[in-house]
């Protein structure tokens, strides 16, 4: 299948001082193919929010794209938003979504009037008639009730004006969404209100890629195609989100899934254990793999090199040095052993 | 307040809550009528404005209730005149809310934080009783208190501050303590060492609690017993077992079918699209 979107070895630092730098996301590379759900999931402060900014081009002072390249449909699109320039690209060729996004709509303008000045930025030329009746379009495409763009944003609720900025953030047809969080402030209904309005926006051929940023691993269990493991600005696991999910090959996957509450009947006072201690600072990262002090597999390597890149599976692979140690000696010298 | 064995710890009875007046007036809470037993963990799971918080609140004596009664240990405690027999009251009922960074006055240290709740106690205690207390109480929630207790809040992560906002509970050795979506603005990873946090008090200490939650997954982890509420109203109350196994009202089955679990088929295998 043909990748709408790469993005190799993306370093993105915030700035902190005169000389120091915060390493939120350090040689990060992904694909996103056509049609595809990408997951990023990991606790706060890994990186996710920091790496969702770079691939939607929105980096801003003090973060300070580095290093990396990023290709939307054979385009390198710049990472790194820069004064004076005029994004024209925002929101056309990718899509941000940030967290929160549902307070980003203007409080003292009808949805309609906020639907014209986004329109406004990108077509000077386009009439407030004319994007009413399409943002009205995409409303009945996506079977959403049309009366939304006469609503003030305080007469929608929560569930529906994430929904509305979702519609708005892909009215331009952009190639990729960014979704930062898009679930978090809400309630159970309104999450899959939210989901499904995203599948059918990709089903429709509106959007070619999601790349979808959560900490809910069950979210991304039903939603997501493929889920990226991220932890301190690195990423630690990528896979088939079953495979990732139900096979974890990183022992930071492992405890993340094992801290995981299930809606199961026979969950109840079946004790789970959350992983201990904090995600490490950033300004100096632990050295070699940038788990290892957390890590209950750790050994002396792991804090002298960085992990190398292990395949458990096809499109499965996981960067860990207790991996790469358990992993069954190649064929050759497996034969030689069942000889004698 | 006299510790009865056999009565119910808290009761409220047609407890009614009612925000502005006239054809707007909203019924926030509407005639709730629940007990909780000593020693019990229950939750109230709803959704965004089912009136979950207002109930808690009206439970905490923080906000006056419009009609209806809260009994805590056999006693009326639904007009307590007077700011000291509030205090009173608070040292049996504490509070552990959502925002572990809201609660905190970011100038001063885990020991100001933990201090200033045995003020509501009005004793003068020792300084050596001070500190043994507030050793005593880090303790319960796995904290070590040699280095947390000169620690500013900047300094410690988003579970760490929760698990003193629960210590700062804990310092008046309350009864019953209400945990208002205590979890949500805490890590997947740490939220887990936070619900056993408040499992392990309840089993060491009989403490009782009372869980506020959109989550009823993180619901069916904690309690013995589950309160739904759907618009001001408890559509339904429960077993755990019972609730999960057979849920009776419309609303608690669309709970539990909307909530994502991570078996059964995804969607984008079931809709056929997709890599």
């Amino acid at each position: 299948m043909a990748e709408i979107l790469t993005a190799d070895d993306v370093r993105a630092y915030y700035r902190r001082g005169l000389s120091g730098w915060i390493k939120a996301v350090d040689g990060v590379s992904l694909t996103l193919a056509e049609g595809e759900i990408l997951g990023i999931a990991g606790e706060s402060g890994c990186g996710k929010s920091t790496l969702a900014m770079a691939l939607a081009s929105a980096a801003r002072w003090p973060l300070c794209v580095q290093g990396g390249r990023l290709v939307v449909e054979g385009q390198a699109v710049p990472m790194q938003s820069e004064t004076g320039r005029s994004g024209a690209h925002r929101g056309e060729v990718v899509s941000l979504m940030p967290q929160g996004a549902m307070n980003s709509l203007n409080p003292t303008q009808r949805v309609r009037d906020f639907v014209f000045d986004v329109l406004r930025s990108h077509e000077p030329h386009v009439t407030r008639r004319q994007a009413v009746q399409r943002a009205q379009e995409r409303l009945v495409k996506l079977d959403l009730p049309v009366r939304v763009l006469d609503a003030y944003p305080h007469q929608l609720s929560g569930g529906m004006k994430q929904r509305v900025v979702a519609v708005i953030s892909t009215l331009l047809d952009p190639r990729v969404l960014i979704a930062d969080e898009p679930t978090s402030a809400l309630d159970v209904s309104a999450q899959r209100a939210l989901l499904a309005l995203l599948a059918q926006l990709l089903d429709q051929g509106i959007i070619g890629g999601i790349v979808l940023v959560t900490h809910e691993l069950p979210i991304l269990r039903n939603v997501a195609h493929r889920t990226m493991i991220m932890y301190a600005g690195q990423v630690c696991e990528t896979g088939p989100t079953g495979d990732v999910i139900f096979a974890p090959a990183h022992p930071y996957t492992k405890a993340l899934m094992d801290a995981t509450l299930v809606l199961e009947s026979a969950t109840k006072r079946q004790r789970i254990e959350g992983l201990e201690g904090g995600p490490p600072d950033l300004s100096q990262p632990p050295s070699g793999c940038r788990f290892h002090p957390r890590c209950p597999h750790a050994s002396p390597v792991c804090a002298q090199d960085l992990p190398p890149s292990v395949t458990p599976a096809p499109g499965h692979t996981a960067a860990c040095w207790w991996l790469e140690q358990q992993r069954p000696p190649p064929p050759a010298a497996a034969e030689e052993v069942a000889e004698p | 307040m006299s510790a009865n064995g056999s009565s119910p710890l808290l009761r409220c009875t047609d407890l009614t809550r009612v925000f502005g007046q006239g054809p707007r007036a909203l019924r926030a809470v509407d005639a709730v009528n629940l007990t909780l037993q000593r020693g019990e963990i229950a939750s109230i799971v709803g959704e965004s404005g089912s009136g979950k918080s207002t109930l808690a609140r009206m439970v905490l004596r923080l906000l006056q209730p419009t009609s209806g009664k809260v009994f805590f240990d056999g006693k009326d405690v639904t007009r307590l005149r007077g700011f000291r027999r509030r205090r009173a009251y608070w040292t049996h009922v504490q509070a552990v809310f959502q925002d572990p960074f809201g609660s905190f006055n970011q100038f001063f240290p885990v020991r100001y934080v933990l201090r200033s709740a045995l003020r509501l106690e009005g004793a003068t205690l020792s300084r050596s009783e001070r500190e043994q207390r507030m050793a005593a109480a880090l303790e319960s929630v796995g904290l070590d208190p040699g280095s947390v207790l000169g620690q500013l809040p900047h300094e410690l992560s988003g579970g760490q501050r929760q698990r003193v906002m629960i210590a700062r509970a804990l310092m008046v050795s309350p009864e019953l303590l209400v945990a208002d979506e205590p979890t949500t603005m805490i890590d997947a990873s740490s939220r887990a060492n936070i619900l056993n946090v408040l499992l392990d008090l309840n089993r060491d200490k009989r403490l009782t609690i009372l869980f506020i939650t959109h989550d009823i997954s993180l619901a069916t982890y904690v309690s013995d017993t589950l309160f739904i509420m759907q618009g001001g109203k408890l559509v339904e109350s429960g077993a755990v077992e019972r609730v999960t196994a057979k849920p009776e009202h419309r609303y608690t089955r669309r709970l539990f079918a909307d909530t994502f679990s991570l078996h059964g088929e995804p969607w984008h295998r079931a809709s056929g699209g997709g890599a």
